[in-house]
């Protein structure tokens, strides 16, 4: 297979490598595809209270193709917003890297990991608000009850 | 290591220019005494072999005819009993159909494996959709077959049985004499695909009763683009062509031979016949010495296909965790090739793999290594360096490699696959 520069790079140093701490509540993890298709890719963000993804790191199990696809996708979500980052489409990484018509499937498959990462981020976030109005009611009864036996 | 030690092992890695050639189940290098062989054919002696009336045919004849008898040498068989062919596709062909056509009004079954190459599964599915019935038998963990099921699969209309002598990707060594002996006592023909068998263990047709054998000419440092079909003649083996023409070769194989190619099939045979033995020593030291290099360096590395009944230049090993593909890419200055879906035009991982009951993921994480006769010892300790060094880098990118560090149980894990 005749590989093209920008692959070749993004194989033989690959960006932004390794894991962060999957119970971390500003981490969003996203893992997909399956040993038995010779393809897996896990990917996660860190996220700034604003939505701003300041970090991205990545492990994957695949061809060349895979490991440059998923690489790339963790360059181009740093700095973006959590919207941003899942507009990001899968024929922008295959353009970029050139891939051959066979591999189309491995950029597909890092657009599903950081769709993945995204909504496991925002999963995390929806139960965490949840908790947290649950606390502020309590919170807002307990006062009123201080209140009225104050009062 | 010294700088010396490193200027030369840089030499190695880099002969001329070029990586480490380790991919010998794929094709091979020409012998040079080959290449000596074959000149006179390819320069001034030029003759058609067939033309009867001057020098220049006789001269030629005579050297195909040296030739046939050359092969015919390493196998136990009578030089009458060897068709020149193109390669060992066309003589998988040519035995499959044209037994199979043949004999196919009084007797209609096939019976062949799964993990014989390509051309022989088409050519029997072939036969399939001109009315004959095929059993593809299965193979046990080690890839052998089972012979017990072969005896199963017999019936009283079955007319050709094809099993390989070697395997391609794995090197295993089918039980010939025993295959053989099972056809002759049910008057069944026994056929062959013997390409990377020929000249890498001894054969004798007689004593494994073998009816039809396929050989290869560039798997045995001969020239690509030539091979030969063996046809046993006592009891005879009739055969309906595949080309029509002037009926050379016996009426089974038409067209003009292809004298310089021939001569260097003859000679490859030869060489290998003086060689066999003594290279088999040499090759099992440097595969041992292979695997042993990666094995106490690397855990979790599988070898694929029974290691005693196989060729001793073959190695192929799953590095589990790690996908092919990315892993040969990594191994830049080795030659070699891997059971890997991406490395397949269809995306499927290796069927042979798959018939031997590896699992989907270990079958992405295979590399086939090929050792030759021009393979050497530095070469050989450059690729264990070379693959140890790329594993564990790819390991390090893996998220599975990771989870199977953590303890957890990847097999438990319900992917969510595309």
């Amino acid at each position: 297979m005749s590989y093209s520069n920008k692959l070749l790079d993004h194989y033989d140093n690959p960006r932004n490598v390794g894991s962060m701490d999957k119970n971390d509540a500003q981490v969003g993890t996203g893992l997909v595809g399956a040993p038995a298709c010779g393809d897996v890719m896990k990917l996660q963000i860190k996220v700034t209270p604003e939505g701003i993804i300041e970090d991205a790191k990545f492990k994957t199990f695949g061809c060349g193709s895979a490991i440059a696809s998923s690489s790339l996708i963790t360059e181009w979500v740093k700095g973006k917003t959590l919207d941003q980052a899942s507009d990001i489409r899968n024929t922008e990484i295959a353009e970029h890297l050139a891939l051959p018509p066979v591999k189309i499937h491995c950029s597909v498959l890092a657009e599903d990991a950081i769709k993945a990462a995204v909504e496991d981020y925002q999963t995390k976030h929806d139960e965490a608000a949840d908790a947290t109005d649950t606390t502020d009611a309590e919170n807002a009864a307990k006062a009123e009850e201080v209140r009225s036996s104050t009062g | 290591m010294n700088t010396l030690e490193k200027t030369k092992k840089k030499e190695v890695t880099k002969k001329a220019g070029k990586p480490i050639y380790l991919d010998y189940q794929a094709t091979t290098p020409l012998d040079p005494s080959v290449l000596d062989a074959m000149m006179p054919f390819l320069t001034e002696k030029f003759g058609n072999p067939h033309s009867r009336n001057h020098a220049y045919g006789w001269e030629a004849e005579d050297a195909v005819e040296k030739a046939r008898a050359e092969i015919s040498a390493l196998i136990g068989a009578d030089p009458k009993e060897i068709i020149f062919t193109s390669g060992a596709t066309e003589s998988n062909n040519l035995a499959i159909k044209g037994v199979g056509r043949f004999y196919k009004d009084r007797k209609n079954h096939i019976i062949t494996c799964a993990t014989e190459h390509k051309c022989v599964l088409e050519s029997c599915r072939n036969m399939g959709q001109e009315g004959c019935e095929v059993t593809y038998l299965h193979v046990t963990k080690n890839g052998l077959i089972n012979l017990d099921q072969l005896r199963g699969a017999i019936t009283d209309q079955t007319a050709l049985v094809s099993i390989m002598g070697v395997n391609n990707e794995i090197g295993v060594i089918q039980p010939m004499a025993e295959i053989g002996a099972i056809c002759r006592e049910n008057g069944i023909f026994f056929h062959s695909d013997c390409a990377q068998a020929v000249g890498k263990i001894p054969l004798d047709v007689n004593e494994m009763n073998i009816d039809l054998m396929s050989i290869s000419g560039h798997k045995i440092y001969g020239p690509k683009g030539v091979g030969a079909l063996y046809v046993r003649r006592k009891p005879r083996v009739r055969l309906t062509p595949l080309f029509s023409g002037g009926g050379q070769e016996r009426g089974m194989r038409s067209g003009t031979l292809p004298t310089p190619l021939c001569v260097g099939l003859g000679e490859a045979c030869a060489i290998a016949g003086r060689e066999m033995a003594q290279e088999s020593e040499r090759l099992h030291y440097l595969r041992d010495r292979l695997y042993k290099g990666i094995a106490e360096q690397l855990p979790e590395v599988y070898i694929n296909g029974d290691l005693d009944h196989r060729i001793p230049g073959n190695l192929n090993i799953s590095f589990a965790y790690v996908e092919g593909e990315s892993l040969m890419m990594g191994i830049k200055n080795l030659c070699v090739s891997s059971g890997s879906a991406c490395t397949s035009a269809s995306l499927e991982p290796s069927y042979v793999l798959r018939a031997l009951g590896v699992a989907e993921d270990l079958a992405h994480t295979s590399l086939r290594l090929g050792l030759g006769r021009f393979t050497t010892e530095q070469e050989v300790d450059a690729a264990v360096e070379e693959i140890v060094t790329q594993v564990k880098k790819l390991r390090e990118l893996s998220p599975l490699w990771e989870m199977a560090q953590e303890g957890i149980d990847i097999a438990s894990i319900e992917w969510a696959a595309h």
